[in-house]
């Protein structure tokens, strides 16, 4: 389909969403992400039954605790898509790095531009 | 195994302030079952604590370990070498691996990371129950195994009080969940066993030194000691 999407995206690839623990979502802080999206499954199409429901539940455990340690949690999020979707996974790349632009980066003060990282599955 | 749940990290982070060089100690035995502190949360402490330091524009130290168990000496002895590199300790153990780290190192500020609650079970993932009070005197042999001594809000020895409700306890309006009656339990398991005549005759008193009353505890055996 030859999409474009922003360049600064660093893709970490994971066998299913379920596999995505708290330390890689604030690993990628650490590592200087200006901010992390995880693209898991549609919901009920996950192949391993479960594996986005958890991701779920653990990118929202890190959203409190991102926002704990004084970092806006929209800077951590996680959409939903198939395989098929191309398009939107384009569409949700440039959504979210606007975003993270508008945020501005994760360290003051810091002349670096955004970059936010994704893990998709 | 004993429970406990994570202190808030804001918490954590005041206990912190002026230290330069963190120590977060996890400890694999019952709090790493509960998922409150083993290494996998000593690295997610770790990590948030550094995340923290990075926005606040600190240059802190912060690592991570996680030890066998914190609530025996070897297991302890493992950072002797290490310790010097550190400033405080944030230690994820429970309230024993906390203050037995603390006896070890007593030149370090070793702060909790976790609260303490109580014996319990797991009932399922994610979900744990209380009990045992661990009142140095088990009386489940007379109860059908069920402890009123942890069940019931007023540890009452020979039957509910009168704010035992369909089953209930009259504290579940405190604490804004149905809570078990625990001698409602107990008659009914009884009744199944067919040792209802327990009731029959008083409970022999209880001796309460053998808990906290006693003071803090101590076990001796001297067939294993070295």
């Amino acid at each position: 389909m030859r999409l474009s999407y922003p360049t600064n995206i660093r893709i970490i690839k994971v066998p299913c969403t379920g596999r995505v623990a708290i330390i890689h979502l604030l690993k990628a802080f650490e590592k200087g992400a200006d901010g992390v999206f995880v693209a898991g499954c549609l919901e009920g199409d996950c192949h391993y039954q479960s594996g986005n429901l958890r991701a779920k539940k653990r990118v929202a455990y890190a959203r409190r605790l991102l926002a704990s340690i004084g970092v806006d949690p929209e800077r951590l999020a996680m959409y939903n898509l198939s395989a098929g979707m191309g398009p939107r996974f384009a569409e949700i790349a440039r959504e979210m790095t606007a975003k993270i632009r508008e945020l501005g980066p994760f360290l003051q003060p810091s002349g670096r531009t955004a970059a936010p990282q994704a893990t998709a599955a | 195994m004993i429970m406990a749940k994570a202190k808030p990290l804001e918490e954590i982070l005041s206990y912190l302030e002026g230290f330069q060089r963190i120590l977060v100690l996890g400890c694999n035995g019952c709090v790493a079952v509960c998922e409150a502190g083993g290494l996998k949360e000593a690295e997610v402490l770790a990590s948030a604590l550094r995340i923290q330091n990075m926005q606040a524009g600190d240059r802190r130290d912060i690592q991570e370990l996680s030890l066998t168990r914190q609530c025996d000496k070897e297991y302890l002895a493992e950072l002797k070498d290490k310790m010097d590199n550190y400033d405080a300790v944030v230690s994820l153990a429970c309230g024993a691996g906390v203050q037995f780290m603390a006896e070890m190192y007593t030149e370090k500020p070793i702060f909790p990371g976790v609260d303490t609650c109580f014996i319990g079970v797991t009932e399922e993932q994610g979900v744990w129950t209380e009990r045992c009070q661990a009142c140095g005197q088990c009386i489940l042999a007379e109860t059908g195994g069920i402890c009123p001594i942890m069940r019931c809000a007023k540890r009452m020895m020979n039957g509910p009080c009168g704010g035992s409700e369909k089953g209930k306890c009259e504290i579940s309006v405190l604490v804004g969940r149905d809570v078990d009656c625990g001698w409602h339990l107990i008659f009914e398991r009884l009744k199944k066993l067919g040792q209802i005549g327990r009731f029959a005759e008083p409970a022999l008193d209880k001796d309460w030194t053998l808990s906290r009353d006693g003071g803090p505890r101590l076990i001796i055996r001297e067939d294993v000691r070295p």
